[in-house]
């Protein structure tokens, strides 16, 4: 115990235990909204007593219990409620004992905690709602948080949290682990919201700043959460290795000035070994739990092709390929399709590649999204044609939705242009950049999925 | 956020028998419950510098001496490797490790890069 604590101690604290203590009180009260107020009211008490009393030895079994003992005397208040009052007293005691309420290993915490996932990643909610939901319970960000991390105002932020949880009640969502192809479906929405988190954290999809690593980390943390909730699940280990791959790159895709810096020039010294490493780790786990590779496996398999190379030229794009072909019978997608052209033109020369990539102009699916664009633009540019290669990278530009990533593509239309110049006045053409934009486009926002571009 | 904890104790005033199998099983829980949490990313501890050696490099010499150091008044035992949001959380996990401990110092450094 300590004798004094300062509001920024018992904040810590209660940051890293509101998760937790709504998962309970959720569970014990069937209702989110309710189970978040009780657990602030807690911290108003945790404020109060704690500077006098110091910090409870098990300061997450003492909010709860507050928490709980607050829901009893609601429900004494308020007759509607009697239904579940009588819940909570037969199947919880009434909590309000000084041990802790929970079996000393957690497990049922744990129990708890997955049941939330479960519920704030629900289908039933609109995408937008199941990350404001899962970050504000389930992560324990604020809405203040939320909404400096996504750029957005927090009245929206709020509004879309209350939404969700108002959803979650009148659609009755039960507080439950779900079985059997319940849980296959409901499981791929979790991991898709994690994967979405960080993806906008990877590429944030609007503002200034090209990155929001605060969106990343916490994206990563709640995969290790999930990781932990369900050990035996391998695309959870899958989506592990994935941002931990994704995040030994953060530091170096920056530039001094804040410009984003491709793959091919990236300083891979400054790639992060430990992340490498724990990607490396996590993706052997997936890999021990089912031979199968699923989508976010095969995704951290490529990105691992990547962290292995030193140099650029050391990249196995044969594998690479390999991994996008097999990608895209698990997840048909025409972005899965471009990064394998990508891939294909690494490996075999850029005809090939620019054949695939127009076989998706024609298709026309792609047209608004900016990468389809810049990649032919850098195909062409290697193959010479660079009048082509600037057209298609100013139709980028005009694409692209942040200012960084507009900053390079309208560079890259300019030195087209000066080539395409140098090339008519009979000069040899400089050398090319040689270089894909594959970084960009390996972490793709796939069309078949819901776009996390629906946040404003 | 990246900080490194790590405990600093004296070197003679290193306890000689090892942690009891109870607060070895307490710090396994504790480990991999941070672990679990997200927060701990690698961790490890480090022998006396009686296990160790010194090396230095002062006007394009190298000296090399064994240890253990003679002036070492402060031992670093054992490290960890946390992500944290911040400061306060990492000083709060900190503290969380030194409960089990049962008493010592940690410092916590942010670490760059």
């Amino acid at each position: 115990m300590t004798a004094a604590d300062s509001t920024t101690a018992i904040e810590a604290v209660f940051r890293l235990e509101f998760p937790r203590v709504v998962a309970t009180l959720a569970r014990v009260t069937g209702d989110l909204d309710l189970a978040e107020d009780l657990a602030q009211e807690a911290l108003v008490d945790a404020l109060r007593q704690w500077p006098q009393r110091g910090t409870p030895d098990q300061p997450g079994a003492w909010l709860t219990a507050v928490a709980k003992r607050k829901a009893v005397d609601r429900f004494r208040r308020d007759r509607t409620l009697a239904a579940k009052y009588a819940l909570l007293a037969a199947g919880e005691g009434n909590g309000v004992t000084s041990a802790p309420p929970d079996a000393p290993d957690g497990t049922t915490i744990d129990d708890d905690r997955l049941r939330l996932v479960f519920v704030a990643c629900h289908p039933v909610l609109p995408v937008a709602g199941r990350l404001a939901l899962t970050l504000r319970l389930v992560g324990g960000l604020t809405t203040t948080e939320i909404a400096r991390a996504y750029v957005t105002a927090e009245a929206t932020i709020a509004q879309r949290i209350v939404r969700a949880k108002r959803a979650i009640a009148a659609a009755g969502v039960p507080f439950e682990v779900p079985e059997g192809d319940e849980r296959v479906r409901r499981l791929s929405s979790v991991l898709e919201v994690v994967y979405l988190i960080y993806n906008e954290g990877y590429t944030a999809t609007s503002g200034h700043d090209w990155i929001r690593e605060e969106l990343c980390t916490e994206a990563l943390r709640l995969g290790r959460v999930l990781a932990g909730l369900v050990p035996d699940e391998a695309e959870v280990h899958g989506l592990v290795a994935l941002m931990e791959f994704q995040s030994s790159r953060l530091q170096a895709r920056v530039g001094p000035a804040g410009e984003m810096v491709l793959l091919a020039e990236q300083d891979r010294r400054r790639w992060d070994r430990l992340h490498i490493s724990r990607g490396e780790a996590a993706l052997r786990r997936a890999g021990e739990r089912s031979p199968r590779r699923g989508r976010y496996a095969l995704q951290a398999a490529i990105a691992a092709c990547h962290a292995r190379a030193f140099r650029i030229e050391e990249t196995d794009w044969d594998r690479i390929a390999a991994l996008y072909a097999e990608l895209a019978e698990v997840m048909p997608s025409p972005i899965v399709e471009l990064n394998r052209a990508v891939a294909i033109g690494m490996a075999r020369g850029a005809e090939s590649a620019l054949w695939r990539v127009d076989q998706l102009v024609k298709m026309g699916v792609l047209d608004r999204y900016h990468l389809l664009h810049s990649v032919r633009g850098d195909l062409l540019a290697k193959l010479d044609r660079h009048e082509e290669a600037a057209a298609a990278f100013e139709r980028a530009a005009t694409l692209a939705q942040n200012e960084p990533e507009r900053a390079l593509t309208r560079r890259r239309a300019a030195e087209s242009r000066a080539r395409a110049a140098l090339t008519h006045g009979g000069g040899s053409p400089p050398r090319g950049w040689g270089h894909p934009e594959h970084q960009d486009a390996d972490q793709p926002h796939s069309p078949d999925e819901p776009d996390p571009r629906q946040w404003p | 956020m990246r900080f490194l904890g790590y405990t600093l104790a004296d070197e003679s005033s290193v306890p000689t028998e090892p942690p009891s199998p109870e607060v070895f099983e307490r710090m396994g829980r504790f480990v991999e419950e941070a672990s679990k949490a997200g927060v701990i990313v690698a961790t490890g501890g480090i022998m006396p510098t009686a296990a160790g050696a010194k090396i230095a490099l002062e006007d394009g010499e190298y000296t090399v001496v064994d240890g253990p150091f003679a002036e070492a008044k402060e031992l670093v035992g054992g490290w960890a490797l946390m992500e944290c949001r911040d400061l306060a959380e990492a000083v709060e996990w900190s503290k969380r490790f030194l409960g089990v401990l049962g008493a010592g110092e940690v410092r916590v450094r942010p670490v760059t890069g």
